[in-house]
């Protein structure tokens, strides 16, 4: 992957803050997410990790704070937006429509037209080509209906439609939380297949296993502060939990926030 | 394009050995994708190549509750046999009355088609039985030759117009005030009514017939539903629709085999243009037969080319247009809709529009049905027969699951039902009580069916 300027992660936040109403659910959160690096976002609930990657997906507008893709400021007001940078989503809940097939939810929002009028044939190939490609192979037809698969599978077509286009940055929220171990594992190594073509993955999981499966590097939310970002070599899984569970209070391992430029050591 | 190669291992590869990767005691807990990890040996595409694939396909949908068309199936040929059975003189199935079914059913063919575009977003439209006739109303006082004597077409066009903007109006109550529909076209079925009235009371209202021979403009408007192609015309148009019809599925089987994709078995269509035909030959024959007592009445009315034309026209917009796979997107989850940068508030509204531009062709069908509108006007009673005309057709009450031509068997059967009652002379008390079992009876298998989705789903 060539890369414009090495130092300069694909994309950095800073000073991002967000309330709804009286609930302040971020306050001044900076994050990096280099490419080729897969990113652990951990906290405990209602730490604020899904509004934080709302706003960079562009469900949710911030109410302060900048974002930077490859280095440019940018603002990301819906979704179409963040598709166009190649930010790509997979939500906790998938964001799938039971009643539309594989191929109809995988092109949802961008179907490909020919003469105008929906391109089945072409949409059917491309999205055959993505599933094969990512070996999600259990589905009966990919014409059938997102509605009558199992969690795994619906799981599968929902990374299949996120990788499926030229996104740089994929954001998967809790990708593991509903699946079973043979799934897990599928998912994990897609990570890692993600992160080895040079795309920036940001995860957001509550298991210390998957983070410590596929993770690169660690941030930790607490309260809708970023307490601790570093690489996940400098954390050990008593440090995590203790920044996810106190803020980072008497911790020993890993960065806490403003305490040695340790944000800026991305590279590692 | 895809992004992964299908070649990559899949283990980590090339990244640096995870520190601590310990037994996943959170997951053994988590058996349910067993049996996912048993299908993972099942070929990625089996789907039917002989017709035995299929009818198996198809009866496992049904079980899953994709029932589709059956039920419809089902309650047409019990209408049938039932009003030929008990109507006097087994008058139901001939072919004057099938034809006066036809004509009667086409009003609540359009009318559903019109309710499915509301009912696919999980919305409803109770106002479009006063809306429909509304524009029709307008468009035969611009055409009365004492005083406006607009050209037919020019009133046609306003008429629609107007319910389109009556739409408009109502659907952005709905979208961007998030009122809901059923409040905002309960009250349009109030204010509708009465502007039915006040545009009724307009110049000197006329029915068609009175003036049959005076105005060519509101002969035009009467012909809808009473004018008829010759026999041989009707023929012509039945081979050429077929044909027509034909063409477009062996064309796009012919695309899918040539683009490596699988396409249904060669049985299987021709089986399908087989059963088009025959319906097609039947309709043809039944309506040139001669319906008059004293004369000559006979071909095609002209209503059915109406709606086949409707149907046409919304089935290639849900089914072939982006737009349409919005309104079906919005209808399963509108929240995955909205985020896959669907302007679902443009969508919606435009879908009340599609409702009530349609109910204002239906209108126009029904004015010239009774001859003319009047102030007795039942639309309350109409929309229900719409919406449970829709509704026995396949489409959902709750969203999602729908096509226009469930309008179109749908309206058939309550058109049948309408008509049988009617035959039979029964009071009007008694045809409400069975038009509202119907409407249960219509409502319980769509529950029923979703029931079964949710449960083939995890």
């Amino acid at each position: 992957m060539a890369e414009a300027n090495v130092d300069e992660p694909l994309l950095k936040v800073r000073g991002l803050s967000k309330s709804f109403g009286a609930v302040q659910a971020l306050s001044d959160v900076d994050l990096d997410l280099p490419a080729g690096t897969v990113t652990a976002l951990c906290g405990d609930n209602g730490a604020g990790k899904s509004v934080l990657i709302k706003c960079i997906s562009g469900i949710h507008e911030p109410d302060r704070g900048q974002i930077y893709w490859e280095g440019r400021p940018v603002h990301i007001r819906n979704a179409h937006d963040s598709a166009a940078l190649g930010i790509e989503t997979v939500y906790q809940d998938l964001a799938l429509a039971d009643n539309l097939d594989i191929v109809q939810n995988m092109f949802l929002g961008r179907e490909r037209l020919r003469h105008r009028l929906l391109d089945e044939n072409e949409m059917e190939r491309a999205a055959a080509a993505t599933l094969s490609g990512l070996r999600v192979t259990t589905v009966q037809s990919i014409r059938q209906p997102v509605g009558s698969l199992s969690g795994g599978q619906r799981q599968s077509v929902a990374v299949a439609k996120a990788v499926m286009w030229n996104s740089k940055l994929v954001i998967m929220d809790e990708p593991t939380a509903a699946l079973g171990v043979t799934q897990t594992t599928m998912v994990l190594d897609l990570m890692r297949r993600l992160r080895d073509q040079g795309l920036a993955v940001l995860m957001v999981s509550h298991n210390l296993n998957d983070v410590f499966a596929v993770g690169d590097r660690v941030a930790v939310l607490y309260l809708g502060r970023m307490v601790a970002e570093d690489n996940l070599s400098t954390f050990d899984r008593q440090g995590i939990v203790e920044y996810m569970t106190t803020g980072g209070l008497g911790v020993t391992t890993g960065a806490p926030i403003g305490g040695n430029g340790a944000v800026e050591d991305g590279a590692g | 394009m895809a992004q992964v190669d299908p070649k990559s291992p899949a283990g980590p590869t090339g990244a640096p050995p995870t520190p601590e990767v310990q037994p996943r005691i959170d997951q053994l807990a988590d058996l349910t994708a067993a049996s996912d990890a048993g299908a993972t040996l099942v070929p990625p595409e089996i789907v039917a190549q002989t017709l035995g694939d299929y009818v198996r396909g198809q009866f496992l949908r049904i079980r899953g509750g994709e029932s589709g068309m059956l039920p419809v199936l089902v309650a047409m040929i019990v209408t049938v046999i039932v009003f030929q059975a008990i109507s006097p003189h087994h008058v139901f199935l001939s072919a004057g009355n099938i034809v006066n079914l036809f004509q009667q059913s086409a009003v609540f063919m359009v009318l559903a088609m019109a309710e499915v575009f509301v009912l696919l977003l999980g919305e409803i439209d109770l106002s479009a039985g006063y809306v429909g006739p509304l524009g029709a109303v307008i468009a035969v006082q611009l055409v009365q030759p004492v005083t406006t004597n607009w050209p037919w077409w020019a009133a046609i066009v306003i008429g629609l117009v107007a319910c389109g903007i009556i739409g408009f109006l109502q659907g952005s109550l709905i979208t961007r005030l998030r009122l809901p529909s059923f409040i905002v076209t309960l009250a349009g079925l109030l204010i509708f009514n009465g502007v039915l009235l006040i545009v009724l009371a307009f110049g000197p209202f006329s029915g068609y017939p009175s003036l049959l021979g005076r105005s060519s403009n509101l002969h035009a408007l009467y012909d809808l539903m009473w004018g008829h192609v010759s026999p041989l015309v009707g023929w012509i148009a039945m081979v050429v629709i077929v044909g027509l019809l034909s063409l477009n599925m062996f064309l796009r089987d012919t695309r899918r085999r040539r683009s490596g994709l699988v396409a249904p078995p060669i049985a299987l269509t021709l089986i399908k243009i087989g059963f088009m035909a025959a319906v097609g030959v039947v309709v043809v024959l039944v309506c040139n037969v001669n319906r008059a007592a004293i004369g000559t009445l006979e071909g095609v009315p002209w209503a059915i080319f109406i709606v086949l034309g409707v149907a046409g026209a919304w089935t290639f917009l849900l089914q072939r247009t982006r737009y349409g796979r919005s309104i079906y997107a919005i209808g399963g989850n509108p929240e995955a809709a909205r985020r896959a940068g669907i302007n679902v508030a443009m969508v919606r509204t435009w879908a009340f529009v599609l409702c009530s531009f349609t109910a204002g062709i239906g209108g126009l069908l029904y004015a010239s049905y009774l001859g003319g509108a009047s102030n007795n006007v039942n639309g309350g009673q109409l929309v229900l027969y719409a919406v449970g005309a829709a509704v026995i057709g396949g489409t959902s009450l709750l969203g999602g699951r729908g096509k226009a031509i469930h309008g179109v068997v749908g309206g058939l059967v309550i058109g049948g039902i309408y008509n049988g009652m009617y035959l039979l002379g029964l009071a009007v008390q008694w045809e409400f009580i069975v038009t509202g079992l119907v409407l249960i009876a219509a409502v319980t298998i769509d529950a029923v069916s979703r029931r079964g989705t949710t449960k083939g789903a995890v």
